[in-house]
């Protein structure tokens, strides 16, 4: 009885939960261009996608951007991880963590703001004409991302045995090869998971990304922003279904296989 | 190992539209003629336009794309991005960090940016196609001289209103008051034009300077909290179009979209008067390419150009070509191309003194209080 009832509970979190969603997939396949009246069914707005239309040139840009920031950030975050995690001191190691902290806990607004001021005084004081552009944005994406990906890393870095390195060393390998060949493989799941996460968290900034844009390059959750004049376009929501089913895939596919993952290991250690 | 098939999905996902993109048909060049002539002087180069979003016929739907086309005609090369308002616009262009070479504000703002020296005057001997735009959007307060600004839009602001919820045809502002429509009414999210129905309403001037004069127009709006369903701006085509409002104020190009998913909706000039705004093409002062926005700007209004934004954005065209056209979807539209005789009076928006716009923006945050 508790039992049906949690589970209709449940039914109804993940409804509300998915509902806009599915809304928003359904009207992308309506013929007609409105959200009100469904026309008829029609593939037209996902070929609008593909065919002419701009939609593609911020696309791109924020697929570039994420995919960069996050790179960067993972591997800045992951040395940063592992620094931390072989501090000795316990109240500079708390005084780290505590600093990790801090961009993640401020709003979006002030760390946008702040960049950007930091960036428009930097860029008067070298004297460029366009001092925010293209790398402000990817700057600034490093920026809030690291704090995630040592936020994933260095749990992880706990997990391990700290003596693995040494031994690694005592057995002959280099202080590098030690890192690249006993350490990373350890917490690879750390890292991976860090920069999904930044991949993610870059792809659907907006805040940050509205302070410290600058006039040659736009991402698409700006784009799709300033239409607030006129109603969105049916193509918007074919493309937003698209990034649905895509990030829908990889979690479904992570999940699965760190699943099997999991099992492995219980087996390993019966 | 496998969530490094993960990591390869996601970069799979940023390849997909380089791939697309390079593949991408270039259709839009050839067959248009074009008036003025265009050189290929700064092939190589670049400008930056900063537009409304949604302001410019982008390709969709099998419509012309006016950047590519440009690109390909002179290989400048248009990096486009996009606002969403005057006011984005402005703190953007003022914090001085970036530059753009083409700009497309409002009306008032562009009597701000005059005012402040952040706009540069065009120059006009390479605007061989000004002589298209109708002599009545020239000439106007904001650029008394002609000097910083050609025109690119025009809109009016107007009364829509579903026939099958409204009884009559209704023709003045006061209905938004009307107690019989209760929780029917729309009204504008943004407080210029909120003010404005009130102001047309009372009789007082949109641009007034005299703080009483906005006291009153906020007592009017507080009387209207009680039969307004939503405050809203693009909500406005969702609403009108499923029947879920009766009576919304918006803009008269917006309504002939809406009417063709809602036929049941009509449209209506009140007689008090009502807003009238012209979006102009200006070049700000800190502009790294200014020939080469002289050539964008004098291809925007070229006539094919010209008329496939009219298409696109469905606002009124101050192109003389557009107008004239008897193939344009628009030709001769009473709504969107109204005979002056037949429109009640028609006031620009003027940029307002800060302090009285933070006047009246403090008695706004008082209506929404108030609600």
């Amino acid at each position: 009885m508790k039992k049906t009832l949690g589970n209709i509970l449940m039914g109804i979190v993940y409804f509300v939960l998915y509902l806009p969603l599915i809304v928003m997939v359904f009207f992308s396949f309506n013929s007609g261009r409105g959200t009100t009246v469904f026309k008829g069914f029609s593939l037209k707005w996902y070929a609008e996608l593909f065919s002419n239309s701009d939609i593609m040139v911020p696309l791109r840009n924020t697929l570039l951007l994420a995919a960069l920031a996050a790179v960067i950030a993972t591997v800045i975050g992951t040395a940063a991880a592992v620094y931390i995690y072989y501090v000795k001191s316990k109240a500079w190691k708390n005084t780290l963590n505590t600093v990790t902290n801090i961009p993640m806990m401020n709003p979006d607004i002030v760390t946008g703001v702040s960049l950007m001021l930091l960036f428009v005084f930097v860029g008067r004081l070298i004297g460029a004409k366009n001092s925010l552009n293209f790398f402000t944005l990817l700057i600034a994406h490093i920026t809030f991302n690291i704090p995630y990906v040592i936020l994933n890393v260095l749990p992880k870095l706990n997990q391990t045995d700290p003596h693995l390195a040494e031994a690694a060393q005592d057995l002959g390998s280099t202080p590098t090869e030690a890192f690249f060949k006993v350490v990373l493989p350890s917490i690879m799941s750390g890292v991976t998971s860090g920069f999904m996460m930044a991949f993610t968290l870059s792809l659907d900034d907006f805040v940050i990304s509205y302070y410290t844009t600058g006039a040659t390059f736009q991402t698409l959750p700006l784009y799709v922003f300033n239409m607030v004049k006129k109603p969105v376009r049916p193509h918007i929501y074919a493309l937003y279904s698209l990034i649905f089913l895509l990030v829908l895939a990889v979690l479904l596919f992570t999940n699965i296989s760190g699943m099997k993952d999991n099992k492995k290991k219980k087996n390993k250690s019966k | 190992m496998k969530k490094l098939i993960a990591i390869l999905l996601a970069v799979l996902m940023t390849a997909v539209p380089f791939a697309l993109s390079s593949c991408g048909s270039d259709d839009t060049s050839g067959e248009v003629e074009y008036r003025a002539e265009y050189t290929r002087d700064y092939e190589g180069t670049s400008i930056n336009v900063f537009n409304w979003g949604e302001y410019i016929s982008d390709g969709t739907e099998g419509s012309f794309n006016v950047n590519k086309a440009f690109e390909n005609l002179t290989g400048i090369k248009v990096n486009y991005i996009t606002y969403d308002s005057n006011e984005s616009m402005y703190a953007k262009l003022s914090a001085g960090a970036v530059s753009y070479d083409v700009i497309i504000p409002s009306d008032y703002m562009i009597e701000r940016l005059i005012s402040e020296d952040m706009i540069q005057p065009l120059d006009f001997s390479k605007l061989t196609n000004y002589d298209l735009i109708d002599p009545q959007y020239k000439n106007l307060y904001f650029d008394p001289d002609n000097k910083y600004s050609v025109p690119y839009n025009v809109g009016l602001v107007g009364l829509i209103y579903n026939t099958t919820m409204v009884e009559g045809t209704p023709d003045s502002w006061s209905i938004m008051w009307d107690a019989k429509y209760a929780d029917q009414i729309l009204t504008f999210n943004n407080p210029r034009d909120a003010f404005a129905i009130a102001q047309f309403l009372i009789g007082v001037d949109v641009n007034s300077e005299n703080k009483a004069d906005w006291d009153a127009a906020a007592e009017k709006l507080k009387e209207q909290n009680s039969v307004l369903q939503a405050r809203v701006m693009d909500e406005v085509f969702q609403k009108m179009e499923g029947g879920n409002a009766a009576i919304a104020p918006y803009y008269a190009g917006d309504y002939l979209v809406m009417v063709e998913n809602n036929p049941d909706l009509a449209f209506v000039y009140p007689k008090e008067g009502t807003n009238i705004f012209v979006d102009s093409v200006c070049v700000p002062k800190n502009a790294s390419n200014y020939d080469a926005a002289m050539m964008y700007i004098n291809f925007l209004m070229e006539p094919e150009v010209a008329l496939a934004n009219a298409e696109y954005i469905c606002y009124a065209s101050p192109n003389t070509a557009v107008a004239s056209n008897p193939d344009y979807s628009y030709y001769e539209e009473e709504i969107l191309y109204p005979d002056p005789e037949n429109l009640p009076k028609t006031e620009y928006f003027h940029d307002i003194d800060p302090e009285i716009r933070s006047y009246y923006e403090k008695l706004w945050d008082g209506v929404l209080l108030a609600d």
